[in-house]
């Protein structure tokens, strides 16, 4: 990999972040999987049980930093090879590095500002932000793990958005149910446990419950959340850099 | 002239289909370059590779110095890009289109409204600079990603078949818009599978087909290849088919377009001979007599040895 002007390339990356937050943001599937979907899995689930509200409070907010950051991403690539965007894109002075942190960025800012609806929503029914900043940070590292990963659902060159959304469906929905979004971590026998490790949607939903619970109700220690959230996210990126350079061509 | 690209032994395999097959050519400062080849000849297949879009097979070429492969970056911060098939962006307005490119290529904001205010005046598209693209006919649209590609004020623009399929008017206005950016000194690549357009722009045209380069020269030397070849139109006064010609054993080919009769003969004196000889012996009057100078049509067939495209 050549080194190249990382701030230039840096620039040319918001450049496209901006292109896509004006194309995608309200795109049926964005909002439908991003928003809607975690909100009725959430109602589905809760309704009738008897759970207190800040637990309630913290695991909508894992789910939907989740859905809402994983579902900008992984449509940009098969809807511009469906618009013949991307050959454009592949003509231009920037790295393909560059063009998916671009589309990170912009499924980065969506997933944060979806974020704030749980938080709003918490906290009118009383729940306390007790460790803003931990918090803050999580959602951070936590919007780019999900969305690098978005990326990798749209790695295969394929341009029919339907099909990219049902893979990403098919990873994300187990993900919930071994993640401690609906039972406690704690309360998962032991393999369930086990399988809670290798899911990012652990570490940002035990941040959460750490914010608001406090900190006996975190499972894993705040640091171990918060380089876990950090491992998957450098994970997922360099997986889906190496995947969309294979495949770029391929969608021409 | 310094030569601003320069391509050896360039290779593309598909498979087992190989679309360019060691192609080696220059591009001069200043030129209109024309690759000029039927469909499937492998003129996108080499512009993608030009322009780092896909990666060759094998050999190497350098834009303005650079190594496409080795400084991509700096290779196609250089050179300005119309695709075959693209498109701008539907759901922005052409201005943001062409904002977003400015962008791409690092091109400062005061720069680049200047410059797509310019361009969208040019390209008569400047009343429709907010509305959305997918509201654009497809010339206008062909307009807007010429005038995207612009943006970056390139030393090299590619053009893949820029006219093909579009209407007279904008084809026309594309042309000429070609003709104005090579005086202002912007080297032009062009593929196309029209003859006469390869014949009216360019400086020099390479002839591909089947992935190789047949020859590679100005249009009108490239009609000096084909020898002493050309074209004899005769019509009579009364109908005569292509069957009721005398064999003449310098024509090549005979082939009737509309009342008239064209025979292709590398010795027009001694075919016009024969012809009057026809005339006189079968109580014909000849109508009209001229011979046809090659066309690069003519040229193609000849190094390519293709039937005729129609
Ligand atoms: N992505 C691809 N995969 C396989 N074959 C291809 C691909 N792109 C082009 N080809 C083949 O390569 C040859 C040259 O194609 P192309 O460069 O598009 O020709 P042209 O632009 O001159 O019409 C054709 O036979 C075409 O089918
Ligand atoms: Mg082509």
């Amino acid at each position: 990999m050549m080194v190249h002007n990382i701030p230039d390339q840096v620039r040319r990356a918001c450049a496209i972040a901006k292109k896509d937050i004006r194309i995608y943001y309200l795109l049926g599937p964005v909002i439908i999987f991003g928003i809607l979907s975690p909100t009725f899995l959430f109602l589905a689930f809760m309704m009738g049980r008897d759970l207190p509200v800040d637990f309630l409070i913290a695991g909508l907010m894992g789910m939907t930093i989740f859905f809402a950051s994983t579902s900008v991403a992984p449509v940009i690539a098969p809807i511009e090879t469906q618009s013949r965007n991307l050959e454009r894109i592949a003509a231009a002075p920037v790295t393909i590095t560059t063009v998916l942190l671009g589309d990170v960025l912009a499924s980065v800012l969506f997933g944060i500002a979806i974020s704030f609806v749980p938080i709003l929503l918490g906290m009118a029914f009383g729940v306390v932000v007790m460790h803003p900043l931990t918090l803050a940070a999580g959602i951070v590292l936590a919007t780019f793990c999900f969305s690098a990963m978005g990326l990798i659902f749209s790695a295969a060159p394929t341009s029919v958005t339907s099909s990219v959304m049902m893979i990403s469906m098919m990873v994300k929905f187990p993900l919930i149910f071994v993640s401690g979004v609906f039972i406690p971590i704690s309360d998962l026998p032991s393999w369930g446990r086990t399988l809670a490790m290798f899911s990012p949607l652990t570490y940002i939903t035990d941040l959460c419950r750490y914010s608001f619970q406090g900190a006996d109700a975190g499972y894993y220690p705040v640091l171990v959340d918060l380089g876990a959230l950090a491992v998957f996210l450098v994970i997922f990126m360099t997986a889906a850099i190496k995947l969309h350079e294979k495949s770029l061509p391929e969608r021409l | 002239m310094k030569n601003v690209i320069e391509v050896t032994e360039l290779r593309k395999n598909y498979n087992e289909l190989t679309a360019v097959d060691r192609i080696s050519f220059e591009v001069e400062e200043g030129e209109v370059f024309g690759f000029l080849g039927p469909n499937g000849a492998g003129k996108t297949t080499t512009v993608r590779m030009l322009t780092g879009i896909i990666k060759p097979t094998s050999g190497r070429i350098s834009i303005m110095g650079f190594g496409i492969e080795q400084d991509p970056i700096k290779a196609k911060q250089l050179i300005g890009v119309v695709p075959e098939l693209s498109n701008a962006y539907n759901e922005l307005s052409a201005w943001n289109n062409l904002q977003f490119m400015a962008e791409l290529y690092g091109v400062s904001r005061g720069v680049a409204e200047e410059r797509a205010e310019k361009l969208l005046t040019k390209f008569d598209l400047y009343d429709r600079r907010d509305h959305k693209v997918k509201t654009f006919s497809k010339g206008m649209k062909q307009k807007l990603t010429i005038a995207m590609a612009l943006m970056n004020d390139p030393a090299i623009l590619f053009l893949d078949e820029p006219t093909s399929g579009l209407d007279v008017r904008s084809a026309r206005l594309i042309k000429k818009m070609m003709r104005e950016l090579n005086n202002a000194g912007t080297t032009i690549f062009l593929t196309t599978h029209y003859m006469e357009e390869a014949n009216q722009l360019c400086s020099r045209v390479a002839i591909i087909n089947h992935g190789r380069i047949a020859a590679t020269d100005a249009p009108e030397k490239l009609k000096t290849r084909i020898g002493g070849l050309e074209w004899v139109e005769i019509s009579f006064d009364t109908h005569v088919s292509v069957s009721d010609l005398p064999d003449i054993p310098q024509v090549l080919e005979v082939r009737s377009s509309g009342d008239k009769l064209q025979l292709y003969t590398d010795e027009p004196g001694s075919t016009i001979s024969r012809l009057v000889d026809y005339a006189r012996s079968t109580d014909r009057t000849i109508v009209t007599l001229n011979t046809l100078t090659p066309t690069l049509e003519d040229v193609f067939i000849k190094l390519t040895g293709e039937g005729r495209a129609g």
